[in-house]
């Protein structure tokens, strides 16, 4: 996932490129919403009319599968994004904690997006977290406090 | 001849600095000018000691774990590419108590080979499965799996062999295989694991289904919050095309067989077989009404096969060794096998293939050795976010889909997840209401709108507002969504839910356990 690679700015031109490559497959509007998202880190209203011309799909259509996935973004994401686990194997670990620490201490960052996620498959090294879609763990403590840094600096 | 140094490539690993103990490693072995050769394998399974780093000795595997980039020097210093001692050094990772008590068939190369090496993989006895079910017919393939008793690792426990047959009975020239690598459940590690630690596995086990059912194409569909499983099964999938395993000449020009992977997008219900149809045909991720079942009328309207990775995975071996090898381990009527993910408040923690029948208690006490903290265990969830909640006095209960429906719990996907005694019971039955809420699809009622109403009556109750009323709604709601829902989330979220309230009913007076500190609207996520 490019996610957290400088993305480039929207441009209805390369979103068309984009939806004549990927058009033709079976299914196509969900790999097409990646696609523009992993381009441009969100997907504006801009390209719902351009992929429902492009897959024979009404707007409604569009819309209603770009807004039903958590993952899509209709706005870009206020610099890093931290996509913090909430599940319950994590909260066994202290991840309400980390959950309270974080969203304090990111309060004021006004460089940094934090996101809930439902489980990164790291639930025996919990509090886990994607930064910028790198996965780190064991986030209590020390840990917790250095990312906090790393994310202030 | 230069030493191999393996260090995990897996996402756990990762997450606690394996990346960059592989390059400390190959620059002070630069800077030493000795010569290393570093395999990304995947993991063992034994999170604790991630990132464990193992050297290939003479006298076989050594390891050292948990490694950090900040001890690579002692290490270099020490003599570690020769096995020698050290702080850390934890010897045959093979003689630790937590991989020597298991039997591994599905994860028997997961953390010794390299992912995507296929010579390893063959030199480790993959793709004799594969040969195996090439001189039978589907008929047989499918007898074979029958037989096995193999039931569906998703979390169903549907007679593998069953569906099999459906889709090979059905009669249409284009039929589809497709694996659910959606592991939305909290706890469940497993499929993530093998995509990034032995893919090559769920492949060979894509390609049987595809012979015995007649399909041509397969689709793998991963969750997004899996970015490092998708790079490896992806990576994986171009290494058996370019290979001639998978491709219009497939299994060395036998068939054609090829398989696509496709990206979910942060919806848990997508874990449900159609709703991940649905996503898989590029529409919002919602549930069908069955019937029409998916053997019969799946993705674009054709008979399709919906297995979980486990599932398919398991398949390679039932075919190598036989039916009966599988079948002969198990308990009652859970046959073979489950790969266990131990997870949360637990000292050892990581993955457990075991056959069925181990109890709660060696699982947890045993092998998982307690709790990390040192507190007591005071509950423990099997199954995920819809599994329930066991005091101690359950855990007599012996892996088995029976004996766990039995005692109102499921098995689900095999997560455990420990909890100790600081745990708030009310507030994991609120969660577990919360996230119904959150993922719902929104096409049943009694799941979209049972699930907010049950929040609200829940914090209602957890507040002291007239709990004996609050509690005789909040049953009806749950008996509303277990029995009307359309699909598994609306329909077992009660199990969390009635679990806690029947076993800790002491967390729900008023709000002994009130936590000022947690964020608890659900605007958090905006």
């Amino acid at each position: 996932m490019p996610e957290g690679s400088p993305n480039t700015p929207w441009s209805a031109a390369r979103a068309a490129e984009i939806i004549a490559e990927g058009r033709a497959t079976a299914g196509a509007l969900l790999p097409l919403l990646h696609a523009l998202q992993d381009e441009f880190g969100h997907v504006p209203d801009e390209a719902v009319p351009l992929l429902a011309a492009e897959l024979n799909l009404s707007r409604a259509e569009v819309h209603g599968v770009l807004t039903f996935y958590h993952d899509f973004r209709r706005t870009p994401a206020r610099g890093r994004l931290v996509k913090l686990c909430r599940a319950e194997a994590c909260q066994a670990r202290g991840g309400r904690t980390a959950e309270a620490y974080l969203s304090a201490a990111l309060r004021e960052n006004a460089g940094v997006t934090l996101e809930a996620v439902y489980c990164l498959g790291l639930c025996a090294s919990g509090p886990a977290a994607l930064v910028d879609g790198r996965p780190v763990a064991r986030l209590q403590g020390e840990r917790l406090k250095r990312l906090v840094q790393d994310l202030a600096s | 001849m230069t030493p191999r140094i393996f260090v995990p490539g897996d996402a756990a690993a990762v997450a606690v600095g394996a990346d960059d103990v592989a390059t400390a490693i190959t620059s002070e072995a630069a800077r030493r000018g000795v010569p290393v050769q570093i395999v990304r394998n995947g993991s063992r399974g034994v999170f604790e000691l991630e990132t464990l780093v193992e050297i290939e000795t003479t006298t076989g595997r050594v390891g050292y774990g948990p490694i950090y980039p900040d001890d690579v020097g002692s290490l270099m210093d020490g003599g570690f590419l020769l096995g020698s001692a050290h702080p850390k050094r934890i010897g045959r990772p093979e003689s630790l108590p937590f991989l020597a008590r298991q039997t591994r068939l599905t994860f028997a190369r997961c953390g010794l080979t390299d992912p995507f090496s296929l010579d390893d993989y063959r030199a480790n006895g993959g793709l004799t499965g594969l040969e195996k079910a090439l001189r039978m017919g589907p008929s047989q393939i499918v007898a074979t799996i029958k037989a096995s008793g193999l039931r569906g690792r998703g979390g169903a426990g549907f007679p593998a062999g069953i569906k099999w047959e459906s889709v090979r009975a059905a009669a249409n020239p284009r039929k589809y295989v497709v694996c659910n690598a959606d592991e939305g459940d909290s706890g469940t590690f497993a499929d993530r694991m093998l995509l990034e630690g032995d893919p090559f596995l769920l492949i060979e086990g894509m390609i049987i289904a595809g012979l015995a059912t007649g399909a041509a194409e397969g689709f793998i569909y991963v969750r997004s919050e899996y970015p490092h499983a998708v790079v490896a099964i992806r990576k994986a999938v171009d290494i058996a095309r370019a290979s001639g395993l998978l491709g219009a000449s497939a299994a060395g020009g036998v068939f054609p067989f090829d398989i696509e992977v496709r990206v979910g997008a942060g919806a848990y219900v997508c874990g449900e077989e159609t709703a991940l149809l649905e996503s898989l045909e590029g529409k919002r991720g919602q549930v069908r009404a069955k019937p029409p079942l998916p053997a019969h009328a799946g993705l674009f309207g054709r008979p399709t096969l919906v297995n979980n990775v486990l599932t398919l995975a398991a398949a390679p071996f039932i075919l190598a060794e036989g039916a009966d090898a599988y079948a002969s381990l198990g308990f009652g009527r859970s046959r073979g096998t489950l790969p266990v993910q131990i997870a949360g408040d637990v000292r050892n923690g990581g993955l457990f293939e075991t056959p069925f029948g181990m109890t709660l208690a060696e699982l947890v006490d045993d092998v998982g050795g307690g709790t990390l903290s040192g507190r007591a265990v005071r509950a423990v969830q099997v199954g995920g976010p819809l599994g329930a909640y066991f005091p101690r006095a359950l855990f007599d209960t012996p892996l088995d889909y029976e004996a766990f429906a039995a005692k109102e719990g499921l098995i689900g996907h095999g997560g455990v997840v420990v909890f100790n005694d600081t745990v708030d019971m009310g507030q994991q039955a609120r969660f577990a209401l919360e996230f119904c809420a959150v993922e719902s699809c929104g096409k049943c009622t009694p799941c979209r709108i049972g699930s907010v109403r049950g929040v609200e009556t829940l914090d209602r109750i957890l507040a002291g507002d007239r709990p004996e009323a609050n509690l005789a709604v909040l049953n009806d709601l749950c008996e509303t969504m277990a029995l009307g829902s359309l699909c598994a989330l609306g329909g077992l979220t009660p199990y969390p839910v009635r679990s806690a309230l029947k076993h800790f009913a002491e967390d729900f007076g008023a709000a002994p356990h009130a936590r000022a500190d947690v964020p608890q609207d659900r605007s958090w996520r905006q």
